[in-house]
């Protein structure tokens, strides 16, 4: 099968990139072993929150603060404000409504009750313009009876710390009866799936109505509008106070909406997207790579003029690390990371892990490397470029969308 | 530039130590909105089987309600065969007989060999209202279900009057795994394979004694006739493929995903010899096309808008584009891709009177969009999916080869590669 281009990976990055080829009028396939970790989106997309220990306003800015090996330094400080304007309007045209602004970060509230800085939200979440100033005094915080990934006591206690008096009720409603009867599979999307055939808001809202004429915001668990892309709104709505939604844990409903939008915005653009399948090896002839096997297709190889590793690190299985060996699975390529097991960590969790900014060796063109030569045609995008530590930075859908769309224009200018 | 071969750290087959608990799998199980009798695969599967390991009076009677799809195995991210894990237990532990019922559901090549000699006796009776309410109330099948026609003739029998004869014309050839559908019920798909492998330059020819794939089998318990079935096929298989060089093609996904997949995964028969060469009839016409090795010319007058529909077992495969590609390549169709999702019959599931309501409520949303969707038919490649949508919808229900054989000009075709 000939395509221009094929990704491998249909996570955040990859999607990102094969949208961006494929608006410029590129034949792209994405390959992606099952779904990806956008089911786990908390709702915002962060850029940049901290560098060291200090929290960031001015994200655009604060990246000069960085090493010279991350990924924004490496894709250049000149460009990143350009690409995250780009990476916006890109999520906007698949149907993902965010907002936020680059050179200055906003702030969300988080499922812990606090407050931390952001840069693009989707409508379905508040914001607030800085990490102090919660403009309700008296909020109710609702859950679904027998629901336990919303921590209500941490929300309570968070808000405590910000000078808010917080009740906590519980709903119970015939609708979710059925799913309560396996309690632990009580979940976010299972509840979504009730709202989605809109029976139960009417009933829901107005109950919540009835409780709360006292308070002044309702908060609830994010919980709504998994297929049917209406449900958040019409909830909001029908609820006289304010609402606050707040993430539950995954699998998280404003993910896995969001994931199917650019999914389906990717296909609309006439993208081919293998889901649940995995790539078994590629061959290479001198320093390009000129087709890939995967495990559905076989011997109907997969060939395209240029090749993304968009795979993700660690946890995707982008990177993986044996009890004493460090690789690439698919291709075995070049990683930027120490083959001692000693050094991979620190044993206090909460330090900096070492093993968090590896990554897949590179050249100044995100290319890849195999036995210390540059393949010509096979670019890294996202997660396992390394150099980052995207959990203590708040960095990591940033470093997706813009080495990605960073990719894809070196790839468009061939 | 070869890579270094890394040691998986498995001690599983199924890949089940590789769950992180994501729970991604239980958001796309067609099941659990609909049946909350069922725990759902992450709790069915890797869950459960770490309980099981330990102690089997962990297993559940409720894993019966899975239907196999394995939607929750293409969902998952890391490779975790979860239907497998869930369908092994319930062969290495269930202790629940298989009934009356579930016998005859399952034998489909008994029951059709049967049915087909006495075709307008049984079609007449089981479309009798009284008759299905007897059903309904002995055995448990349900009443609302129509069963498919029984065809006087078996496709065997015709293939040996009529076809058998001129397949030695060809040059190149491959057998046909036909199926029993095709054999008791739909003889015609056959004929239509027949006819777009012969225009395309291919002699068709018909294994040693294939026997049923043994799907229904699995999934009614009766592991030990299945795994025997299967031996059997492999042998079969394995005549046609590395002693006669014939690849292996199928018109039903179910058929070919259970011999290549199931076989290994389920009953423990190896499949390695000819796993790779027994494939989708579209699967091997798209290769030929895509290598430039064939091209299929269409009738310039064949107008149709068509609407794919991805069987559960196509969406594991990964082949539905070879499907789909197909009938976008003839000049005047017309093509909709339906949203791939469960139609809710899961081949014998859905004929029992238990889980009637939960099929039904599976295939809704399908059923809706199909309804939505105004189109002179609906394209797919699994046969009780087309009877679920046929007897769910008003529209009727083509095999992907039945459009090509409809579509296709057979001489120009063939002019191709007689060149």
């Amino acid at each position: 099968m000939k395509f221009d281009n094929v990704i491998i990976g249909g996570g955040l990055s990859g999607l990102t990139c094969g949208i961006k080829l494929a608006e410029n009028g590129k034949k792209v396939a994405i390959v992606s072993s099952g779904q990806s970790a956008i089911h786990f989106f908390s709702g915002s997309f962060d850029l940049l929150g901290k560098v060291g220990d200090k929290e960031i306003t001015k994200p655009l800015e604060a990246m000069q603060q960085l090493p010279k090996e991350h990924p924004y330094q490496r894709v250049g400080l000149k460009k990143t404000s350009r690409l995250a304007q780009d990476a916006q309007e890109l999520l906007i045209r698949a149907g993902v409504k965010v907002s936020g602004q680059a050179d200055k970060n906003h702030f969300v509230m988080t499922p812990m009750g606090n407050i931390k800085p952001t840069w693009l939200s989707l409508d379905d979440f508040t914001t607030f313009d800085n990490a102090t100033n919660f403009p309700w005094k008296n909020a109710m915080i609702i859950n679904f009876s027998g629901f336990l990934d919303f921590h209500t006591l941490f929300i309570q206690d968070g808000l405590k710390k910000l000078g808010v008096k917080a009740e906590i009720k519980d709903i119970s409603m015939k609708e979710f009866e059925a799913i309560r009867q396996n309690p632990s599979e009580m979940r976010s999307s299972n509840i979504a799936k009730v709202f989605d055939q809109g029976n139960a808001i009417d009933e829901f809202t107005q109950k919540i109505n009835r409780r709360t004429v006292d308070n002044d915001v309702v908060i609830l668990p994010a919980v709504f509008g998994l297929f049917n892309t209406t449900i958040a709104e019409k909830v909001k709505k029908n609820i006289d106070k304010p609402v606050l939604l707040l993430p539950a844990l995954p699998p998280s409903v404003p993910g896995i909406r969001s994931q199917i939008l650019i999914r389906n915005r990717f296909q609309e653009l006439g993208g081919t997207y293998f889901l649940g399948d995995k790539v078994e090896e590629g061959v290479f002839e001198g320093k390009k790579l000129l087709n890939i096997q995967t495990y559905n297709h076989g011997d109907i190889k997969l060939e395209a003029k240029e090749f993304v590793l968009a795979s993700g690190s660690f946890y995707s299985k982008g990177m993986i690390a044996g009890p004493d060996s460090l690789y690439e699975p698919i291709f075995g390529l070049d990683i930027d990371g120490t083959k001692d097991r000693k050094k991979w960590f620190d044993e206090n969790i909460f330090n900096d892990q070492a093993y968090m900014k590896f990554g897949l060796k590179t050249d100044a063109n995100f290319k890849a490397q195999f036995d210390g030569q540059t393949i010509e045609n096979l670019y890294v995008a996202g997660s396992g470029l390394g150099g980052a530590n995207p959990l203590k930075e708040g960095s990591g859908a940033g470093i997706s969308l813009l080495t990605s769309l960073h990719v894809a224009e070196q790839i468009l200018k061939q | 530039m070869t890579k270094k071969i890394f040691d998986p750290f498995n001690i599983s087959d199924n890949n089940f130590e590789q769950c992180v608990k994501c729970t991604i799998c239980t958001v796309y199980c067609p099941v659990m909105p609909v049946n909350p009798e069922f725990p759902g695969p992450k709790q069915s599967g890797p869950d459960g089987e770490r309980l099981r390991l330990k102690d089997p009076g962990f297993f559940d009677e409720s894993l019966k309600l899975c239907l196999n799809c394995k939607r929750c195995e293409v969902a998952c991210p890391h490779d975790v065969k979860i239907g497998d894990i869930i369908q092994s237990a319930r062969i290495k532990y269930s202790e629940n007989k298989p009934k009356v019922r579930d016998m005859i559901l399952a034998n489909t090549d008994i029951v059709g060999t049967l049915a087909s000699s006495l075709a307008p006796i049984v079609n007449t009776a089981v479309a009798l209202k009284p008759v299905r309410k007897m059903m309904d109330s002995v055995l448990k099948i349900d009443h609302h279900r129509m069963f498919p026609k029984y065809s006087g003739q078996r496709f065997e029998t015709w293939y040996r009057k009529n076809a058998k004869k001129t397949q030695g014309n060809f040059k190149k050839h491959v057998s046909y795994f036909h199926g029993c559908y095709v054999n008791y019920n739909f003889p015609q798909l056959g004929k239509d394979l027949i006819k777009i492998m012969n225009a395309a330059g291919y002699g068709v020819h018909l294994l040693n004694k294939e026997k049923c794939c043994g799907v229904a089998l699995i999934s009614n318990g009766l592991v030990n006739q299945a795994t025997k079935q299967a031996k059997h096929n492999v042998k079969a298989f394995t005549e046609s493929i590395v002693e006669k060089q014939m690849p292996v093609i199928s018109t039903s996904s179910t058929c070919i995903f259970t011999i290549r997949d199931e076989y290994p995964h389920l009953l423990g028969v190896k499949n390695d010899e000819i796993r790779e060469e027994s494939e989708l009839a579209t699967r091997f016409l798209f290769r030929l096309i895509d290598s430039g090795e064939l091209e299929l010319v269409f009738k310039k007058d064949y107008k149709k808008r068509i609407a794919y529909h991805t069987p559960c077992h196509m969406e594991k495969l990964g082949w539905s584009l070879y499907s789909t590609q197909l009938i976008k390549m003839i000049p005047g169709v017309d093509f909709v891709q339906l949203d791939s999702q469960c139609c809710g019959i899961a081949g014998t599931f859905g004929f029992k009177k238990e889980n009637y309501k939960s099929a039904q409520g599976i295939g809704q949303p399908l059923f809706n969009q199909i309804n939505d969707t105004k189109v002179d038919f609906v394209a797919t490649d699994c046969e009780t999916c087309k009877w679920q949508i046929e007897m769910s919808t008003p529209s009727k229900v083509e095999n992907p080869i039945s459009i090509l054989a409809e579509a296709i000009d057979v001489e120009a075709t063939m002019k191709f590669w007689n060149k």
